[in-house]
């Protein structure tokens, strides 16, 4: 047997060639990662965990695309039958939705980075924080129990009547919705607590790293919003179960109130899902444009601001459903208001680059790429908000254009860039950049050729959820499935250049893209307690002291 | 080696630095920012607990306006004096929760555990009355939503013992607590005699409020019906399942609902002309089967919270019978006590809002 290294008796002279001490090799066997309390290994797990989740919605999602290659004008001739399409996109949607985006940056990027930005050993509640690990996992055992028994149907927003009376598993995906919920509310609970009461001195509000701000106000809404998700939920599967007729029209419920119950939840939780993406976007651009963010409390409010606007405008989901017409009106001019606070962040994330020295390094592509998408979905939402151009959209490709470009080409593009950017502080290795940047460009070109012809589709009629179409519509079509066949592709070389870079990358340094936030101040990967001793809080955005070593290939910061 | 590594309280280089007893977590610095922590954790899962509740406070604030005249029928078939006994017992249980939360910053240990065993006697109590209500309303049909059975006159009662079902749980934990506690004296552990007291007390007490449930339940059926206010003097008809003396007294609910000219009913659209049975608009799945969902889903869940409150008060219980509570960490007793003032409250809600609407 050869000499293993006893880690113990190195000597701390060799600090490259031994072990050091890190939260990955702090402990080790299978109980030491599932019963961790410590929060970057429950992100760790997170991330696994929503990644899975991920390429089982992507998956899902090509399906769809396969399917819709031909207009399938012979439902029995086509490759899925109506009722599989059905149940193909009602899994995609809420697949991507609960198991994946909601959770993906602030359960799994947040739980890692939050308390290391703030410069804390842990977050408030590492049990709670754990307990939403497994919650999930609850959840996701729920939703797979209603994959492999199919036939959930409803679509992912259950509306009712239909979702009362679809013979599908309802109320286990419904019970799932719930389980995720608390997840979701608790690690909301946790992050809003951590950050009131565990700064340590000096790190004042206004010196928090912005990304803390957006999962901040991320966590606010998550802790507002989801209870009433919960108790719509429960109330639904209460109506399958015991018919109490709240939702059921034959009883005199109202199948609508549903609809503004679920919407009061699901609206805000498009900010859930955005407010983090634009809070990485907050440190990508400032980080490796090496220039100070700018209007740094601009972008902080405006988190804050999308955070409450977000609660009063739920009802443009339902302009077609019947409301009042005065209703419709508030609705849609609160609507607009949203884009207030959107158009101030991207904004300052082109001043933030305006004269600095932007490296064109993966992170940063992901980046640019995010104000590109996130602009047109952006400004695509406002033809949505305005009364009459929704009349003719709503229901059509141009919804789904809509939302996929602010869902995935914002937050799953940015969850991306971010993860590329934090990769050497989570992992230690370095990976392959210009394999990285490829991946970007082929994201990128993919995603756009995927969902630019669906908002042409839209405009023409093309409504959503059809499992076949006009042959006049089949070109577009298929510029589609062929940008999502490229999309695959693309992720595909992004996990590739990841997963390489685990065996082959070469070892991280403390700070390789020169950040001035905390995280870059611990070894990378952190060790266990984050930091030895109480790290000094700066300025999260100054550069002017961050320089580079060649030596080590790392930044650091002058005395 | 596998060996699974929590974060021990104290790490190594840290201790260098700080004493860190045991009750302080370790990433906390003092027991004054753990304490915070928690505090302002327990808020912020209050206000997820109050918007839980809300969707179901919407739901009632849109069926109530839409057929106001649902809920006034159906309020009259909810005992008001079980709903009041309940309300005295959940606002005798907040006093001595508070009182817990005192004695446990003066590290009076018998008195803590005293204060929590009688706020878990309340809540069982509680139980034991609600578990009276809700077999009642079986009995006679009063189920949610598509299983509501249309209230007739004379209609015979259902024979399943729902009570007893409601009890049994109740009973096998009475009977589990009762060796514990005798294995308690036994073993003549003065910790688990302190434990297994309360706990015995506890179940004791679901069984008095099954007692008192039935007791006023049973006044509301014969004793003072017609000394009680008109305009509910209706409801007795429908809680005589056990007598039959009143069975031929008893018109349907509508004739002294829309018979007697004192009643707040008077100006409700119901239609006069029908006599023997109530409005058939008012009296069928889609009307006061909704209320019942309503109602049920409310004070189910509300019950249910209830329930979770009784798991963490006896938790309590075992923490303050190792002496664990001093005036630096007694967060978890007031965390729990603010949870049960929330349980509390939301009861003074649901009570006014079901019961006392005619």
């Amino acid at each position: 047997m050869s000499v293993v290294t006893n880690p113990v008796t190195m000597p701390a002279t060799h600090p490259e060639a031994g072990k050091e001490d890190n939260y990955l090799t702090h402990s080790s066997g299978f109980l030491s990662w599932a019963l961790t309390l410590d929060h970057k290994r429950i992100g760790m797990m997170y991330l696994v965990g929503v990644m899975s989740a991920f390429a089982l919605g992507g998956v899902l999602a090509l399906m769809i695309r396969l399917h819709l290659w031909t207009p399938n004008l012979e439902p029995n001739q086509a490759w899925l039958l109506n009722k599989t399409y059905n149940q193909v996109f009602t899994l995609h949607g809420a697949v991507m939705v609960f198991l994946f985006i909601i959770p993906s940056i602030p359960a799994a990027l947040g739980n890692f980075l939050l308390p290391i930005m703030l410069g804390t050993k842990d977050v408030a509640f590492p049990r709670l924080n754990l307990g939403s690990f497994y919650l999930w996992i609850a959840g996701a055992i729920f939703f797979l129990f209603s994959l492999f028994a199919t036939g959930l149907d409803t679509g992912w927003t259950f509306y009712t009547p239909y979702s009362i009376e679809s013979q599908g598993p309802v109320i286990a995906a419904t019970l799932g919705v719930f389980i995720l919920g608390f997840s979701s509310i608790f690690t909301g609970l946790n992050f809003i607590v951590t950050i009131n009461t565990m700064r340590p001195p000096g790190m004042t509000w206004f010196r928090m790293p912005l990304f803390l701000w957006a999962v901040y106000s991320t966590s606010i809404i998550q802790v507002l919003a989801t209870p009433v998700l919960g108790i719509t939920m429960l109330l639904l599967a209460a109506e399958k179960l015991l018919g109490i007729g709240i939702f059921d029209s034959r009883l005199n419920g109202d199948p609508i109130a549903f609809q503004h119950f679920f919407w009061f939840y699901s609206h805000p939780a498009v900010y859930i899902m955005i407010l983090p993406a634009m809070g990485i976007i907050s440190e990508l651009m400032s980080v490796h444009s090496h220039k100070g963010i700018f209007g740094y409390r601009m972008i902080a409010y405006s988190s804050v601001a999308i955070a409450l606007f977000g609660f009063l405008v739920w009802g443009h989901h339902m302009f077609t459903s019947g409301m009042a017409d005065v209703t419709t009106i508030v609705f849609s001019a609160l609507t607009f208001t949203v884009s207030i606070p959107s158009a101030i962040k991207v904004f300052n994330w082109i001043g933030t680059m305006y004269q600095g020295t932007v490296s064109l390094n993966t992170p940063m592509v992901y980046a640019l790429a995010f104000i590109f998408l996130f602009t047109i979905g952006g400004l695509t939402g406002l033809f949505l908000g305005a009364l009459s151009t929704d009349m003719h959209l709503h229901a059509t490709y141009f919804v789904i254009a809509h939302f996929h470009y602010v869902m995935m080409g914002g937050t799953l593009i940015a969850f991306l860039g971010g993860l590329f950017h934090w990769w050497p502080k989570m992992t230690g290795k370095m990976f392959n950049d210009f394999g990285g940047i490829l991946s970007a460009a082929i994201v990128f070109v993919g995603f756009n050729l995927t969902f630019l012809p669906q908002f042409v589709l839209g405009t023409r009629g093309m409504p959503r959820r059809y499992a076949s179409y006009k042959p006049e519509f089949q070109l577009l079509h298929q510029l589609s499935t062929i940008g999502a066949l490229m999309l695959g592709v693309g992720l595909l070389v992004a996990l590739l250049v990841l997963l390489h870079s685990l065996f082959y990358g070469s070892k991280a340094p403390k700070n390789p893209w020169g950040g001035a936030t905390l995280e870059w101040e611990c070894s990378s990967p952190p060790p266990h307690d984050n930091f030895s001793s109480a790290p000094t809080v700066g300025d999260p955005y100054d550069f002017s002291k961050i320089e580079y070593d060649p030596k080590t290939g790392s930044y650091f910061k002058k005395k | 080696m596998t060996t699974a590594v929590a974060p021990a309280p104290a790490d190594q280089e840290h201790d260098a630095h700080h004493e860190h007893p045991a009750w302080l977590a370790h990433h906390f610095d003092d027991a004054e920012q753990q304490f915070d922590a928690g505090k302002l954790g327990m808020w912020i899962f209050l206000v997820t607990e109050v918007l839980f509740f809300s969707g179901m406070f919407c739901a009632y604030a849109l069926y109530r306006n839409r057929n106001p005249e649902v809920f006034e029928f159906c309020s009259t078939f909810l005992n008001e004096k079980l709903g009041a006994i309940n309300t005295g017992v959940l606002l005798f249980s907040s006093l001595t929760m508070a009182w817990a939360v005192r004695a446990s910053q003066l590290k009076q240990t018998k008195t803590l555990i005293g204060m929590l065993g009688a706020t878990l006697g309340c809540a069982a109590m509680f139980l034991g009355v609600k578990a009276v209500e809700y077999s009642h309303k079986w009995s006679i049909g009063l189920f949610p939503g598509k299983f509501y059975v249309s209230q007739i006159e004379g209609a015979p009662h259902s024979t399943v013992p729902y009570l007893w079902y409601l009890s049994i749980p109740a009973l096998i934990l009475l009977v589990g607590f009762v060796l514990y506690y005798v294995y308690a004296f036994v073993a003549a552990s003065k910790f688990h005699l302190r434990v297994a007291g309360p706990l015995v007390v506890a179940a004791l007490c679901f069984f008095g409020g099954v007692k008192l449930g039935q007791i006023l339940e049973a006044e509301e059926s014969h004793g003072d019906s017609h000394a009680a206010a008109g305009s509910n003097a209706h409801g007795h008809e429908h809680s005589d399942h056990d007598g039959h003396d009143h069975a031929k007294a008893a018109l349907a609910p509508t004739v002294n609902l829309l018979g007697e000219p004192e009643t707040v009913l008077h100006d409700v659209a119901v239609s006069p002309a029908e006599t023997n049975t109530p409005d058939s608009n008012v009296n069928q799945k889609g009307m006061a089967g909704l209320f019942f969902s309503i109602y049920y889903c409310m004070t189910g869940v509300h019950a249910f919270h209830i329930l979770g409150g009784m798991a963490v008060i006896t938790w309590l219980i075992v923490k303050s019978a190792r002496h664990e509570f001093h005036s630096k960490y007694f967060g978890p007793v007031d965390n729990v006590g603010l949870y049960w003032h929330l349980v509390d409250f939301i009861w003074i809600y649901l009570f006014p809002l079901l019961y006392l609407i005619t």
